[in-house]
């Protein structure tokens, strides 16, 4: 049924009491205010990172590989565990328990494999001796205006803390999952539902958080010599 | 109980396939976009440009919001964007502090000499 249909019958004894007004349950209605608030999270983050970035000299370091590469493969984990807790979903909707429990699994395994890429990433970039109030000494000799302004050293703490709070929203992401498959033959078929809200979330904000800090960082010109 | 989870389970796997296909699609646009040189303001047009379109299909198909009443979308959606753009409130602020920082760049500020104090 579509939007416009249903909002042509609207009806307001809806909302005298005893029944659902928005027609979903509680704790599908708690989830989605849950991701509205996390949402805000997420904006403000971005938006004190954007803040930083206008009113700095702001390095754009990230070569093709590893970064690009990693976080595009990192981008097509996430959109992939997307579809396939969608399936999750569409088999629990027709009862197919073994079905929901082998999709969602399957979620697990590409949000697992985001978390292993995006880690091995970290570990390169802090090996290069990024830090959350430092950069390596080699990207601020690149990175030196012509007029001398160094480049800001909070690069590495908007990095660190936007990319971190997302991975441990994959790793909560991928641990609630993971109790719901375990236990999805007793679960309602909307507590399945819930968890794919969440799942779907992390990828949302994921599709903020790789162009505003990947793509718009990278090392166009080979400056670092990569 | 059979019913209402009917009513919230529209959509077939080939259009969750198409939608899954599309966001694949943009993601590539991007990734071409990031070794073209373009000005940073449209070059940011576009990116948003396109991740709001990807966050609008994620929102609407993966998590079925257009399937919902109507009450429910009105509810969360208007209230989230206008949080959202009330956050860019800031930015004034950050293109004038751009000006104030760095002021001292070769040597760290020096203090008065003495002989100047009374």
């Amino acid at each position: 049924m579509s939007t416009e249909a249903r909002a042509g019958h609207f009806p307001a004894v809806d909302w005298s009491g005893g029944t659902l007004p928005y027609r979903v349950g509680h704790r599908k209605l708690g989830m989605w205010l849950f991701i509205v608030s996390d949402s805000l999270t997420f904006s403000a983050l971005l938006m004190g990172y954007a803040y930083l970035r206008a009113s700095n000299n702001w390095p754009t370091p990230f070569p093709f590989y590893p970064s690009i590469v990693f976080s595009s493969v990192m981008t097509f984990c996430l959109l992939s565990s997307s579809l396939t807790m969608v399936f999750g979903v569409s088999a629990s909707s027709r009862g197919d328990k073994a079905g929901a429990r082998k999709w969602i699994l399957a979620t697990i395994f590409f949000g697992v494999s985001f978390i292993v890429l995006h880690l091995i990433e970290w570990n390169h970039l802090i090996g290069e001796g990024m830090r959350p109030f430092y950069l390596p000494e080699h990207w601020v000799k690149v990175f030196t205006l012509s007029d001398g302004t160094p480049p800001s050293p909070l690069f590495g703490a908007t990095f660190f803390t936007i990319t971190g709070l997302h991975m441990f929203h994959v790793a909560t992401g991928a641990i609630y999952l993971f109790v719901v498959a375990m236990r999805v033959n007793k679960l309602k078929h909307e507590d399945v539902e819930i968890s794919g809200l969440y799942w779907h979330f992390v990828d949302l904000v994921w599709m903020f958080v790789f162009p505003l800090i990947y793509i718009m960082s990278v090392d166009m010109h080979g400056a670092l010599g990569h | 109980m059979a019913a209402h989870a009917e009513e919230h389970f529209a959509g077939s796997n080939k259009l969750f396939i198409s939608i899954w296909g599309w966001l694949v699609g943009l993601t590539l646009v991007e990734i071409f976009l990031a070794y073209k040189t373009l000005p940073i303001h449209i070059m940011l047009t576009i990116l948003m440009g396109l991740s709001i379109i990807k966050a609008a299909l994620i929102v609407a198909y993966f998590m079925h919001l257009k399937f919902e009443r109507l009450s429910l979308i009105l509810t969360i959606v208007p209230m989230l964007v206008i949080c959202i753009c009330l956050l860019m409130v800031f930015f004034p602020d950050s293109f004038r502090s751009s000006g104030l920082r760095y002021q001292f760049k070769e040597s760290p500020p020096v203090a008065p000499a003495p002989a100047e104090e009374p």
